[in-house]
């Protein structure tokens, strides 16, 4: 049998996964893994960023713009510490990616070698699993286990962590297939017939969908069952784009900053279907209250999401898709003309921005970037007021095209997600939303961008404040403004062209309009700073532990 | 909701920081344990963790459908009392002079302690048995004055011949 080395043994069981792209930073106890990627970088494509976090979030970016696995990979101390941040991204949002890092020779675990960290320890609690790989027999199993376990039922990251002695000792090595995932659990039949029974007779339903329906690509089965039983839906911020904007029954987005009609409409149904999501006190703020006129009916691949935030009624363990694929033939047709009247008239009441030409609004901004991409370009964000403008108002018509920081909330994920988006998808248009906060924490990755002329397109939303904190200390601090006014002097234009990449201004609509259509035409990475007034409000807002009673609309 | 204690049996691959894993699940989702045991099984590649745990049936679901997650659990039950025995050892150390030493010993006899250790002015006392038995005599000895003591933590096993499946990757 042919023998190689551990590293070689890595590179083949990544080509075995069909991996041809990984995104890290090497290192000293790396050094074999990157002698390997020399050897085999005709067939795995290393994208080197400026920072291993960038890694980890592109890794991430690149899994939720595909559906693939993303890899990672780092080298041993800060550079495995320096993944955490991307690594608990991914697990807040059950996103498949597996992190490969090296660690220090066997000889010398335990002993506080230069660089050495107990990585797997250290991320124990944001890893689906993680192993620690010291004898070069274990390691195709491990890879294989690990790329498995990444994908199978309720999906997230797994760590690989490998002694540099490992990598460096030769073994035989086999090819076989990737393991195959594991089974998910069956739709539980008797369990299926109440539950669409419990449809047929609801009156006032809705359907709470999130981020597990996008991953089991439920999209298409969920858009037939609101239109046979004539209900509507409302989405959590990782469901964006999982149902058209413009379908009547999409109500749009619930919770925090939801819209007026979505919040109402679960306050007021009798019966909410919950369908992968998880009832986050982002959605279900007052969790004694959240739906308290409705039976709740949740169905989730994973057990231990029922009853764990809000006790449901019914529920059933399985795959979304599989669940509505077979729940349609049960759904009697329906048209719930009253209901939807209800909403009709809530809707009115619907947060309306006003325009303005004098200056940049939010909203504004995210509809001319809308009228001005294509049908499938893929929009990133990062964390903040900027994120909740663009789930609000982007015109989302497209699974895996909307990637957001939505359970970790990390600001700073989103270069580097766009970064890994675009690498994924070449020939797409990669709108990175930001704002001047959490641009400015990765930011290093235009270096990235540059080297490998990813035309991703940053819109810096510049309200020269934090813009979250800065709304929550108006509203609820007496306006003390600890820390959030920050006085940059960052000139976004020459720190771009500093990087190599094109760098914009905008003060207007109009202005914008301009530089975003040259923008539109570059080949590689470009900046456009948009200057908004800091006393823009994400509105609507429920407060802390409110229901939609609390909101606010202006 | 009424709390209830429950003894939950978990059967985990035998490896190195396995009980790690355990234990920082029950730390990070914040469960209240009471007690929790690690030890061999008759299967080289099984351990068997047992975990004292009072809560009400959310949080005891919480517990059991959280631990069942993790990559390194084979299965995860409940300890039915009625169909369990369970057992837990104490040692403990009294301040016990020439006068108090024939009154102890009664209450030990009477629960079929032990005095395994005795010096001029105290003894150590082992004591096996189910949980509540253990608090009973502790409540006994409690008139006298109590040095230090330490419990193993309940550990449980089914009456009766019970398989388990176990669960290949």
């Amino acid at each position: 049998m042919l023998k190689m080395t551990g590293a070689e043994i890595v590179a083949e069981l990544l080509l075995e996964q069909g991996v041809d792209t990984v995104f890290g930073y090497p290192g000293g106890t790396a050094l074999n893994l990157y002698d390997a990627l020399y050897k085999y970088q005709g067939k795995i494509r290393h994208i080197l960023t400026a920072h291993e976090q960038g890694a980890a979030h592109a890794a991430d970016g690149y899994a939720r713009a595909t559906g693939k696995v993303g890899v990672v990979m780092a080298t041993s101390g800060p550079g495995a510490c320096n993944l955490v941040t991307g690594i608990a991204t991914a697990f807040m949002d059950s996103i498949p990616l597996v992190a490969i890092t090296a660690n220090v020779a066997d000889d010398l675990i335990g002993r506080d070698a230069f660089q050495e960290i107990y990585i797997t320890g250290v991320t124990l609690p944001i890893t689906k699993h993680n192993f620690f790989v010291n004898k070069i027999e274990d390691l195709p199993h491990v890879i294989r286990q690990a790329f498995k376990i990444a994908q199978s039922g309720r999906k997230g990251p797994v760590l690989v962590d490998i002694t540099k002695d490992v990598t460096g000792l030769s073994a035989p090595f086999e090819h076989k297939a990737p393991y195959t995932i594991a089974e998910l659990p069956k739709v539980d039949q008797e369990a299926l017939m109440e539950i669409a029974q419990i449809i047929n007779k609801a009156k006032q339903p809705i359907v709470y969908y999130g981020g597990g329906v996008a991953a089991s690509d439920g999209g298409p089965a969920l858009r037939e069952l609101l239109k046979k039983a004539d209900m509507p839906g409302a989405y959590t911020i990782m469901a964006a784009g999982v149902l058209d904007y413009e379908d009547k029954r999409n109500l749009g987005l619930i919770g925090m900053h939801g819209n007026v009609a979505a919040n109402k409409t679960v306050d007021q149904a009798d019966l909410i279907l919950a369908l992968g999501t998880r009832f986050s006190d982002r959605v279900a703020q007052n969790m004694k209250k959240f739906g308290s006129k409705a039976t709740i009916v949740q169905v989730d691949i994973d057990s231990s999401e029922i009853n764990k935030n809000v006790i449901v009624d019914k529920s059933i363990v399985c795959d979304v898709k599989d669940f509505l694929e077979k729940v349609l033939p049960l759904i009697e047709e329906r048209e719930r003309t009253a209901w939807f009247e209800k909403i009709g008239k809530w809707d009115e009441n619907a947060y309306k921005p006003v325009d303005d030409s004098s200056c940049l609004k939010p909203h504004q901004l995210i509809g001319k970037i809308c009228s001005m991409t294509r049908e499938d370009a893929i929009y990133v964000t990062d964390v903040g007021q900027h994120q909740m403008w663009a789930a609000q108002f982007i015109k989302h018509i497209n699974p895996k095209s909307f990637l957001t920081s939505g359970g970790l909330g990390t600001m700073g994920f989103g270069y580097g997600a766009a970064i890994g988006a675009q690498v994924a998808w070449p020939e797409k248009q990669v709108i990175h939303i930001t704002g001047d906060g959490s641009f400015h924490m990765n930011m290093n990755e235009a270096s990235t961008a540059v080297t490998n002329n990813l035309p991703v397109i940053s819109v810096i939303f510049n309200n020269k404040v934090l813009g979250m904190v800065y709304q929550w200390q108006t509203a609820f601090y007496g306006k003390r403004y600890s820390a959030t006014t920050v006085e940059r002097k960052t000139d976004y234009v020459k720190v771009a062209e500093g990087f190599g990449a094109k760098g914009f201004r905008a003060e207007t609509l109009a202005e914008f309009e301009v530089v975003f259509a040259k923008a539109l035409k570059e080949q590689g990475p470009v900046w456009i700073e948009c200057l908004i007034d800091k006393e823009e409000r994400v509105l609507p807002m429920i407060p802390n532990g409110g229901t939609v009673d609390d909101m606010i609309l202006g | 909701m009424t709390l209830k204690k429950e003894v939950i049996s978990i059967l985990v691959d035998n490896q190195s920081n396995v009980l790690s894993r355990i234990s920082s699940l029950i730390g990070r989702r914040g469960f209240n344990i009471d007690t929790i045991t690690a030890s061999a099984t008759q299967d080289p590649d099984i351990t068997r963790i047992t975990i004292g745990f009072t809560g009400n049936e959310q949080s005891l679901s919480q517990i059991l459908t959280q631990t069942a997650k993790l990559e390194i659990v084979r299965e995860i039950f409940v300890l039915d009392p009625s169909e369990s025995v369970f057992r837990e050892l104490l040692l403990m150390k009294l301040k016990a002079d020439k006068s108090d030493r024939g009154a102890i010993r009664e209450i030990v006899d009477i629960y079929r302690a032990k005095i395994i250790d005795l010096s001029k002015d105290s003894m150590i006392i082992e004591l096996t048995g189910a949980p509540e038995k253990i608090d009973g005599f502790m409540k006994m000895l409690d008139c006298y004055e109590m040095v230090e003591f330490c419990r193993t933590g309940v550990t449980g096993i089914h009456r009766g011949v019970r398989e388990y499946t176990r669960f290949e990757d």
